[in-house]
């Protein structure tokens, strides 16, 4: 039995010249632009991660399917990899062959005269006659049309065109549009290799600082933490901060958007490294500070009430800012105080902070402006057994200090058997019931919210990016032309210019140029004619009309 | 110096308001333009079809011709004569492909639209200024705010370039976008005079914003011209096929599709390059402002999707098979996608580049 050989090679190449080509390079465009969109419609686990859950509550069964099709992560899906990662095959694949034939463009010389000039798409030709005068010495002046092209920015060679007795000039110029086409190119290319390394080697986390508070840049100070594949505890420099003040301010005249955010200004003092010298920096929301390799941004603020408990016993077993989270626009904040350290029973407080409390009819306090005006803390309590750590603090399972786990715990009850509830207002003290302690609202502190992100990629992904806009301008600007002249002695004293243009896409200014590149050759030959061997390219002449001219 | 800020926003909303008064009225006047071009073709011959894509567009040919209607020469002349010289040389034979273009014809009521156009372009203006000098910032922050300020540009860029080239043929297909934005704008995006979230208050917001307001302004009115060019190749295909178009002789004084095309192509070949810059300008923003250059947010996809249409467009027209009438259907997708950018972006989805205000 004879095998068939199978036409691999060839199929490859073939499939090779389908991938490489622009139709594809099209295709796959059109499909780029089109798997980006879901990206937007869908909330994405890495951007928004909250919405994502509200998502997948409220769509129990589409939520799975979808996940698993990868739409909640649309810029690291398979098929939106698939589509950028053909795309950027597709791309070397044109660019070096592109890049290759471009060089030796470069190198040579500019391209002969075709063998039918008046066959392309620019051409004209006039014949002059001196009048008796002996004709002009096509040399001289094709001298007169060199050096004008020259002066344009044509490179040149001499090419008589064919025809023995003539002289001639090829001309080429605009080189640099594919030169800044396939920087353009490549820069993507760049961009893209970038951004890829900046997934192995950057970090990224955040940190929640009360006024007044330090912080050290050691994994245990982060609350949330998010390193590149190639990082670890050792790449974290260790610079410190301090924050010693933040000021925020906000609308307060304008009735319809009273309490609009308008200004976050924190000051810090920062240390590069333990030997470092301190220094003092300001940060704003549009302007992070750079210390030792990373950046510090502004992402949040809120209120830390400082909240004193002495339990049962009457010994203070917790006195600090317990940072509460802002849930609305007017920074009514919840939050949690835990007390292991409370005997005879451990006692934990959950409740709401209210910058600028006003008693509303149906809803109880509520805070109408973000400014700390009239704060008040509405506390409930909850007591459980030491013995049993019911707090649950010590089992090792790391838990948000956000959030109270109060499976085992009992609420403590007032006096008309509803749940205790505490209102207070800075210095005031309330007893929790059952002889549990007392709770004291000392007073207020702001805390910012920290994002610390280091980058190293950030200055290779920038200069792509500009290298791609300085080859954009050159590629969608600057014109690619040719330009060839021919000058041959025509009957008795007669001398026949040709000049033919060829471009490449469309090119209104063409025409112009070959009229222009004419009228400065006839000019020269009118003037060798009359013995003026310097040739200026003077006026152009007159022709019978035929020839449009502009200024 | 005390500046009476309510006052000024006041006067901002009566600018704004007499501005769109303007505006229809040049519309109208755009409009009474194009259909007496239509009944001026009807009389005159109508050569436009002929001319191929040599079709040579320059300051000269645009030139109106006084009195004269639209006719299109197209010349491939091979004259032979005489003509003496400056020196005393002769000029024995000249040959050359010659094409001029169209020549629009003069006409009462365009001028009249021009002018109008201007008049409400600098009322405008003092519109979008009162409004700035009356928050201390740059007028766009909020959708009412761009959307005011970004058909400002849209007008603006079109008198530019009625200052080089007679396009005033394009009049409606500007004034009309303009005045509905503007209309969107006072009727659903209205928002109080305010001052920024602090995450908008930056030197960027100038530059960002202003040069895609270019940018979206270039697209617009190159949306525009690929609208005629597919109109004016749909009536050159049904002339070809024998059959006489009915509807929209206005077109016959239009430049040919090919011109058209040609000319929308310009239009995006400038733009593509400040919506690229737009996009890598919004990138070092949002480094400085959020700590990363790109996060996918909403308004970054589709500034990106924005991106890669056009992209694809200057892409299909160097594609054979693709060049021509097919390319401007992704115009059409590239300014569907521009548009969604800048209204249903903000309007819903949520993200860091809310802004709208719209509540
Ligand atoms: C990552 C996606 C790409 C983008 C954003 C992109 C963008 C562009 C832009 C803006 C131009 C300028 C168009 C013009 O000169 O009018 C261009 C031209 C060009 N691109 Fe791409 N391109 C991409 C991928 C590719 C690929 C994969 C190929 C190869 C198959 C390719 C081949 C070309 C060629 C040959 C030109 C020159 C066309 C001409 O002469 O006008 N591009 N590209």
């Amino acid at each position: 039995m004879t095998r068939v050989p199978l036409p691999v090679p060839g199929v490859l190449r073939w499939g090779w010249r389908q991938l490489t080509s622009m139709r594809t390079a099209l295709l796959l465009l059109m499909l780029l632009a089109v798997a980006a969109v879901p990206g937007s419609v869908f909330p994405q686990r890495r951007s928004d991660p909250a919405r994502l859950a509200d998502f997948l509550a409220e769509h129990p069964s589409a939520g799975p399917v979808l996940d698993r099709l990868g739409f909640f992560d649309v810029y690291a899906s398979p098929w939106f990899s698939a589509i950028y990662l053909l795309l950027f095959v597709s791309l070397v694949g044109c660019l070096v062959p592109r890049t290759r034939r471009h060089l030796r463009e470069v190198r040579a010389a500019p391209p002969r005269l075709p063998r039918r000039p008046d066959r392309l798409p620019v051409y004209r030709t006039v014949t002059l006659d001196p009048g008796g005068a002996p004709p002009a010495d096509p040399d001289a002046v094709l001298a007169v049309a060199r050096a004008d092209l020259r002066r344009r920015r044509y490179r040149t060679r001499p090419d008589p065109g064919g025809l023995a007795a003539a002289r001639g000039l090829a001309a080429e110029r605009g080189l640099l549009a594919e030169t800044g086409n396939l920087v353009f190119h490549l820069s993507l290319l760049a961009m893209l290799v970038s951004v890829a390394a900046s997934s192995l080697v950057a970090w990224a986390g955040q940190a929640l600082v009360v006024v007044g508070d330090g912080f050290a840049n050691t994994l245990p100070m982060y609350d949330s933490f998010r390193p590149g594949t190639r990082v670890d505890a050792a790449d974290l420099r260790p610079f410190s901060l301090t924050l010693d003040d933040l000021q925020v301010r906000f609308e307060e005249n304008l009735p319809s958007q009273l309490g609009a955010p308008r200004e976050f200004r924190a000051d810090l003092t920062v240390r590069d490294g333990p030997e470092a010298n301190p220094r003092r920096e300001r940060l704003e929301v549009n302007h992070p500070v750079s210390v030792a390799g990373a950046r510090i941004f502004l992402v949040g603020n809120g209120y830390a009430p400082v909240i004193t408990v002495r339990d049962g016993e009457g010994g203070v077993a917790h006195s600090g800012a317990v940072p509460f989270l802002p849930m609305d626009g007017q920074y009514t904040s919840r939050g949690v105080v835990k007390v292991p350290d409370a005997r005879p029973r451990q006692v934990a407080l959950t409740g709401f902070l209210l910058p600028t409390a006003v008693l509303d009819p149906d809803r109880g306090p509520v805070s109408v402006f973000p400014e700390a005006r009239s704060p008040r803390l509405v506390l409930t309590a909850f007591a459980g057994d030491p013995g049993q750590d019911d707090l649950g603090l010590d089992d090792g399972v790391a838990r948000s200090v956000y959030v109270l786990d109060d499976s085992r715990l009992t609420r403590l009850l007032g006096a008309d058997g509803e749940p205790a509830r505490m209102q207070l207002a800075p210095g005031q003290t309330a007893t929790l019931p059952d002889g549990a302690g007392t709770v004291t609202f000392d007073g207020l502190r702001r805390y910012a919210v920290l994002d610390i992100r280091s980058d190293p990629t950030r200055s290779a992904v920038l200069v792509s990016a500009l290298a791609m806009f300085a080859g954009l301008l050159p590629s969608l600007f600057v014109r690619r032309r040719r330009i060839w002249i021919r000058v041959a002695p025509g009957q008795g004293s007669r001398t026949v210019v040709e000049v033919a243009g060829l471009a490449r896409g469309e090119d209104v200014g063409l025409p112009r140029e070959v009229t222009r590149v004419l009228d400065v050759v006839s000019a020269a030959v009118s003037a060798g004619a009359a013995g003026d061997a310097t040739g200026r390219a003077g006026a152009p002449t007159g022709d019978s009309g035929s020839v449009p001219r502009e200024g | 110096m005390t500046v009476d800020r309510t006052a000024l926003a006041e006067w901002s909303n009566v600018l704004v308001d007499s501005a769109i008064l303007i505006y229809a009225i040049a519309l109208l006047a755009f409009g009474v333009d194009l259909s007496g071009r239509g009944r001026r073709a009807d009389q005159g011959s109508s050569a436009v079809a002929g001319a191929d894509a040599e079709a040579e567009v320059t300051g000269a040919a645009v030139a109106p011709v006084a009195g004269g209607s639209a006719v299109a020469t197209v010349e491939h002349a091979a004259g032979s004569g005489t003509t003496t010289t400056a020196t005393t040389t002769t000029v024995i034979t000249t040959t050359a492909h010659v094409v001029t273009a169209t020549v629009p014809a003069r006409s009462r009521a365009a001028g009249i639209a021009v002018s109008l156009t201007w008049l409400a372009f600098l009322v405008h203006l003092a519109g979008v200024l009162a409004r700035g000098l009356s928050i201390g910032r740059v007028p766009w922050a909020n959708m009412y705010e761009f959307s005011v300020a970004g058909a400002l540009v849209v007008t603006g860029v079109f008198l530019a370039i009625l200052l080089r080239r007679d396009l005033r043929y394009l009049g409606s297909f500007v004034v009309g976008p303009v005045l509905l934005v503007l209309g969107l704008a006072v009727t659903a995006f209205y928002t109080e005079a305010a001052q920024l979230v602090p995450a908008l208050d930056s030197y960027w917001l100038l530059i960002h914003v202003s040069v895609a307001f270019v940018a979206a302004a270039l697209f617009t009115i190159g949306f525009s011209v690929s609208v005629l060019h597919l109109l004016q190749h749909r009536r050159e295909l049904a002339r070809l096929l024998g059959r006489a178009p009915a509807r929209g002789r206005f077109l016959d004084t239009l430049p040919p599709s090919a011109e058209l095309e040609l000319l929308a192509y310009r239009l995006h070949v400038v733009a593509f390059p400040l919506w690229t810059f737009t996009v890598v300008v919004g990138a070092v923003w949002a480094d400085a402002a959020w700590g990363r250059y790109w996060g996918w947010d909403p308004k970054e996809v589709w500034s990106f999707v924005v991106w890669v249409v056009y992209a694809a467009y200057l892409h299909a027209r160097a594609t054979r098979g693709w060049a021509g009438t097919r390319s401007a259907y992704l115009v059409f997708a590239g300014f569907g996608c521009l548009v969604f950018n800048f209204v249903g972006v903000n309007l819903l989805f949520s993200g860091l580049h809310s802004y709208s205000g719209v509540g």
